[in-house]
């Protein structure tokens, strides 16, 4: 960027993006101006965070994790926080060409004015989105190269968790919840900045790296052996924690947030206001990282949630309120909660929904009172596995007779779309598990038609590509192949198609296998990875989450090329699998699950043996509670909600 | 037989409201559908009470008129609501501007007059104001009189199907040019129809005919809409309502 373009510290760039907004697509989505949306004068705070959600704004603005730090750090008097999202490729040409650098979309200014950038990754196929917004911001990528002008950058979300191939690029990960983590680092760096930066950027980052939760890679080292696996992984100052633990915030009636939930002008991928009902699972499926990396299991009680839709829906206008969880059907008060929000908003034309409800949590009564007051959609289920034995080894055990009865009772009493959720490619895996799906989709046509009366009813099936994913007991798997999940999905497809009476009321939904193999190298992939990701952000790589704009090849011969060196490759990482005492690139940050008894679950996955939710059954020793100091808590509270007063 | 849910069906329209409404500032960014949710939300936060279609998928009556393009900043645009509760227009008006983003102003509300006909009917014709920022009157003036001489005027429009020529001068009912702080100003009075001609399209028809090319991204307004009569004026559409009065009806519920 040319000095001249160079703006004072907090001053707005709309004049001069402005312009550029004519000329691309879509140009409501970088004007900001939000409802709710909050804009405090640059001055007045001492500490100023840009929250980056590492994809296009239409996903990244209804990202609850993002909303409910940029309220949580704006209630503070001395900090303030502004969102900046992906920035699309059209624009990003117009910013370089004009010297226009990386912006908040609430008062434009330039994310490198900033002090802290908080970036949230939900999934790792974000990373090249940073590396481009950072360049954008005219911020040094690497964080060795970074001096004490630049923004501190944190990485948060689930991939925080192994953030080792993003570790060049960042300067700091927080693991777990942020509500809290948030406020101690704008103390550290409040403090910091008041005594006149001691120490520089070195000296930030040490105190950083003794907030709880929070992890500075550049103070550990990691040594690699001939064979390519990890040697040791060192600390190199005292002063640091040998291991990282997670945050968990408990008692989550005390944060309610959002409060008064971002509601865009653009179009969003959720059109909706969503609750959070509770947070962290235990149902223990293999597979689900969320579930593993989220315990124990918090709810918000029922009093608690009623507030917060009553608050968020007066501030928003929704239509639809979403209440959100891993596995929301399971929440202890579920029931009287839909009954009576549905009460609540008789003759509102307010629906209620549940992201998909497990199998064997779900009743009619339930589903009926979610839609009393709102459009009817579709239910969604997610039995993940095709089979009995493949549902065994991800313990998420329901029998097909459930399934099939569930599913088309749900028919019978008016719903018309069913979606079913499956993965392909999980360990132990066959054909045959995979065909299974196709059985169970005709079954389910067969007796809805049956039960309905009806001929119009309809089942998608929606598969994606298994992901073996650090914290859990898959860590350890061969994540198969692209050729494989490619193959499966042929098979099933045909076999779907076979008798096109029943066939044609399926419809099948599924991405080829080849972005899950990038997803898996950055998942499970160590510091040698970081090479790979800038390599392919260098040569145009970007958006990795969009079909088009995602390049399979781009990314195999980035990882082939620079990967060789170090005797690894792209299969090393993906379709390897680990030894029981392999030094995994993540060992050293602590989601508090015992390594070994994700082994013995591994293991128990191979034999096919379930494990039952510690919530009605006594605990199975994760290790989660006892290391982190947290204990389960759930209800039912005996409480109601009471009605509203109408207006 | 479509099916239908249980209970009752929802309560019928009983008072049509007409709204003007400007989209300014940032917000000219804003497509019609994005402006479309916005005032959907505004509708539910100012607790409009809204008649809504039947079925299992009820929609809120709305009727949107044609609307200016992404990019473009109105002081006249059109919208129609039903209610289920008879209300003060004003009243409506003052709880929808304040519900919607500061940036969309909601400028007059009036009931529909009875017998007046359709809105739609007497809309033809669109207003805009056009700055050219960095260019001159001198500039400007020439290329309008140039544009105004010719009887076709063959320009690419860029259209769902790719680009598509079609002639933008009929359409042309006036146009002239004056001058502004750092910009010339087009003034051009345009009838809608199909094709659609827009201000991006009588800029392209300048290129065309005198070639004509704004140094920076032109701003477009439109300032008012309505039927053109034979004089040549454009006739305010919300003006047989105002003439016919409410419908004498029980006093309105307050919003």
């Amino acid at each position: 960027m040319t000095a001249e373009l160079r703006t004072t510290a907090g001053e707005s760039l709309y004049p001069r993006l402005e312009p550029l907004l004519a000329q691309i697509q879509k140009p409501i989505q970088y004007v900001g101006g939000e409802l709710n949306a909050q804009l405090k004068p640059w001055d007045a705070a001492a500490v100023h965070w840009a929250l980056m959600y590492p994809d296009a704004y239409e996903v990244g603005l209804p990202n609850q994790g993002l909303m409910i730090l940029y309220e949580v750090l704006n209630e503070r008097a001395d900090a303030l926080a502004e969102r900046t999202y992906a920035v699309w490729p059209d624009l990003a040409a117009l910013m370089r060409a004009n010297g226009v650098p990386q912006f908040t979309v609430d008062g434009h200014r330039s994310v490198a004015d900033f002090d802290v950038l908080g970036v949230s990754f939900a999934t790792e196929l974000g990373y090249t989105n940073l590396l481009e917004a950072l360049d954008l911001a005219g911020v040094p990528l690497h964080s060795v190269a970074r001096d004490e002008s630049h923004p501190v950058v944190v990485a948060g979300g689930h991939a925080a968790f192994n953030p080792e191939p993003v570790a060049d690029f960042v300067d700091c990960a927080v693991l777990g919840d942020g509500e809290q983590a948030v406020g101690d680092i704008t103390d550290v760096v409040k403090a910091w900045k008041a005594q006149g930066r001691p120490g520089g950027r070195e000296e930030l980052l040490a105190r950083l790296a003794r907030v709880d939760g929070v992890y500075v890679p550049r103070f550990y080292a990691v040594s690699y052996a001939d064979d390519g696996v990890i040697a040791s992984v060192s600390r190199t100052r005292d002063d640091v924690p040998a291991k990282v633990g997670k945050r968990t915030v408990m008692d989550l009636d005390e944060w309610p947030y959002p409060k008064t939930p971002l509601v865009p002008l653009a179009e969003s991928v959720h059109e909706r206001m969503s609750v959070e009902i509770f947070r962290g699972c235990t149902r223990g499926c293999r597979f689900c990282q969320a579930g593993m990396i989220t315990r124990p299991v918090r709810e918000r009680t029922i009093t608690g949630i009623g507030s917060m839709v009553e608050q968020g829906l007066k501030a928003t206008g929704y239509e639809e309120v979403g209440l959100l969880s891993l596995s929301s059907a399971d929440h202890s008060e579920i029931g009287q909660l839909a009954k009576e929000l549905a009460d609540r908003y008789e003759g509102t034309n307010t629906g209620l929904s549940l992201p998909s409800t497990r199998v064997d949590a779900f009743n009619v009564t339930l589903a009926n009172e979610l839609s009393r007051n709102g459009r009817r959609s579709g239910l969604t289920f997610a039995p993940e596995g095709g089979s009995e034995r493949i549902r065994r080894v991800i313990n998420k055990t329901v029998s097909k007779e459930d399934l099939v009865r569930t599913v088309t009772t749900a028919y019978a009493n008016g719903w018309t779309q069913v979606k079913l959720y499956f993965m392909c490619g999980l360990p132990t895996e066959t054909d045959e598990d995979v065909l299974e799906i196709a059985e169970l989709a005709v079954e389910v046509i067969r007796a809805g038609r049956e039960a309905s009366g009806r001929k119009d009813i309809r089942c998608t099936v929606s598969i994606g590509g298994f992901v073996p994913k650090p914290h859990t007991p898959f860590q350890w798997a061969a994540q198969a192949g692209a050729e494989t999940i490619d193959h499966r999905l042929r098979v099933l497809r045909a076999k779907i198609n076979e008798d096109r009476r029943i066939g044609r009321s399926i419809g099948l939904r599924y991405h080829d296998g080849k972005p899950g193999v990038i997803e898996g190298l950055l998942s499970r992939g160590d510091r040698r990875v970081g090479r790979v990701i800038e390599r392919v952000w260098r040569e145009g790589g970007r958006f990795d989450g969009w079909s088009e704009h995602f390049s399979y090849d781009r990314w195999v011969a980035a990882a082939t090329e620079e990967l060789a060196p170090f005797g690894v490759g792209l299969d090393w990482y993906t379709t390897r699998e680990r030894t029981e005492h392999e030094i995994l690139p993540w060992d050293h940050l602590d989601s508090g699950l015992d390594k070994e008894w994700l082994w013995d679950d591994w293991q128990d996955a191979l034999s096919e043996e379930e494990v039952a939710d510690c919530r009605w059954t006594p605990c199975y020793d994760c290790g989660v509670c006892p290391t982190m100091g947290t204990e389960i808590q759930i209800g039912p509270t005996g409480r109601s909600l009471l009605p509203i007063a109408p207006v | 037989m479509a099916r239908q849910p249980d209970g009752p069906p929802p309560p019928p329209t009983v008072q049509k409201l007409r709204i003007r409404y400007a989209k300014r500032g940032r917000l000219r960014f804003a497509s019609h559908r994005d402006l479309a949710r916005a005032l959907e939300r505004a509708l539910r936060r100012a607790q409009v009470p809204m008649a809504f279609s039947a079925g299992f998928s009820p929609h809120p009556k709305i009727s949107y008129l044609g609307a200016a393009p992404t990019g473009a900043a109105s002081e006249a645009e059109y919208v129609e609501i039903g209610l289920s509760v008879r209300c003060d227009p004003e009243a409506v008006r003052a709880a929808l501007d304040a519900a919607l983003p500061e940036d969309v102003a909601v400028l007059e509300c009036v009931e529909a007059g009875e017998g007046t006909g359709s809105l739609a009917d007497r809309i033809d014709t669109s207003v805009w104001r056009v700055e050219l920022p960095g260019m001159t009157l001198d500039e400007l003036a020439p290329a309008v009189e140039e544009l105004l001489a010719r009887d076709v005027v063959v320009v690419a429009k860029r259209t769902k199907n790719g680009l598509k020529d079609i002639d933008a001068r009929p359409s042309v009912v006036s146009a002239s040019a004056s001058a502004g702080a750092g910009c010339a100003i087009l003034h051009v009075v345009v009838r809608q129809g199909t094709p659609a001609v827009r201000p991006d399209d009588v800029l392209a028809a300048l290129a065309a005919v005198a070639d004509l090319h704004p140094p920076l991204p032109p701003r477009a307004v439109r300032e008012a809409q309505g039927r053109l009569d034979d004089t040549g004026t454009v006739a305010d559409p919300l003006d047989p309502d105002r003439t016919a009065g409410a419908p004498d009806q029980e006093a309105h519920a307050t919003v």
